[in-house]
C-alpha cells in the first residue's frame, strides 16, 4: 500500500471530505511524527506502536568486497518498535492462513 | 520517559485540526483511521510504503530454537510474522543533522 492508495481507503470511509483534504491529513500526521523525532521525542500510538530515535555508537566497519577498515560515524537512526496489539493481528492473520491452508 | 519527550495520538488529532481546520471529532476519527488502514494493510501481508516518511514491511520469520536467558532452558521459539520500519533517507538524514542527534 502507498501513500495515495492509504489516501484513497479514507475516501470511501469519509466520502464527504475531498482528496486533497484526506491528502493533507496523511501529509500533517506524517510530518507531526518526523518533526517530534527531529526534536528528540518519542512519538506512543497505544496499539500500533512507538517511534523513536535511537543512538548508535561509532564503530570500525569493513568493506566486505575489499575488507578494508573504515571508521563508521555514532549516528542517529529512526526506529519503530511495533505495538502489542498490531504484533498480535499480524499473527493472528498468520494463524488463520495456515488453517485455511 | 512520558510526560514532555513523548507525543501521542493527542498532539497528532491537534495537528490536524489546527492545520487542516477539521472538527476535533472529525480529526480524531481520521487518526484513527488512518493508522488503522496501516495496521490492516500489514495485517492482510501488504507492506506499506508511505513516500518522504518511511516503509514498513512484513517479514516471515521460521521456527528456531530460543533459551531461557534466565534458566538456560531450550525453548522453540514458534514462526511468527514480524513488522520492520525502514525510515526513509530524507527521515534518516533529518534524524541525524537535526536537533534529534544532540538529544
Amino acid at each position: 500500500m502507498t501513500k495515495s492508495e492509504l489516501v484513497q481507503i479514507l475516501a470511501l470511509q469519509y466520502p464527504d471530505l475531498s482528496l486533497k483534504t484526506l491528502d493533507e491529513t496523511v501529509d500533517a500526521i506524517l510530518d507531526e511524527i518526523s518533526g517530534a523525532l527531529l526534536s528528540g521525542k518519542r512519538v506512543e500510538l497505544r496499539g500500533f506502536g512507538t517511534f523513536s530515535v535511537r543512538k548508535r555508537d561509532a564503530r570500525i566497519g569493513r568493506n566486505p568486497r575489499t575488507g578494508a577498515e573504515v571508521k563508521v560515524q555514532a549516528k542517529a537512526v529512526p526506529f519503530f518498535k511495533p505495538g502489542k496489539q498490531l504484533r498480535d493481528r499480524l499473527n493472528a492473520s498468520v494463524a488463520q492462513h495456515r488453517l485455511a491452508a | 520517559m512520558h510526560s514532555m519527550n513523548t507525543i501521542t495520538r493527542v498532539e497528532l488529532i491537534n495537528t490536524v485540526y489546527s492545520k487542516i481546520g477539521l472538527s476535533k471529532a472529525d480529526s480524531g476519527r481520521l487518526v484513527e483511521s488512518t493508522l488503522e488502514s496501516v495496521c490492516k494493510a500489514l495485517e492482510g501481508g501488504e507492506n506499506v510504503k508511505l513516500s518522504a516518511f518511511g516503509s514498513f514491511n512484513i517479514r516471515d520469520k521460521n521456527q528456531r530454537v530460543g533459551r531461557n536467558p534466565k534458566t538456560g532452558i531450550e525453548v522453540p521459539i514458534t514462526p511468527r510474522r514480524v513488522v520492520t520500519f525502514r525510515a526513509s533517507p530524507n527521515l534518516k538524514q533529518a534524524v541525524n543533522s537535526g536537533a534529534g542527534a544532540a538529544a
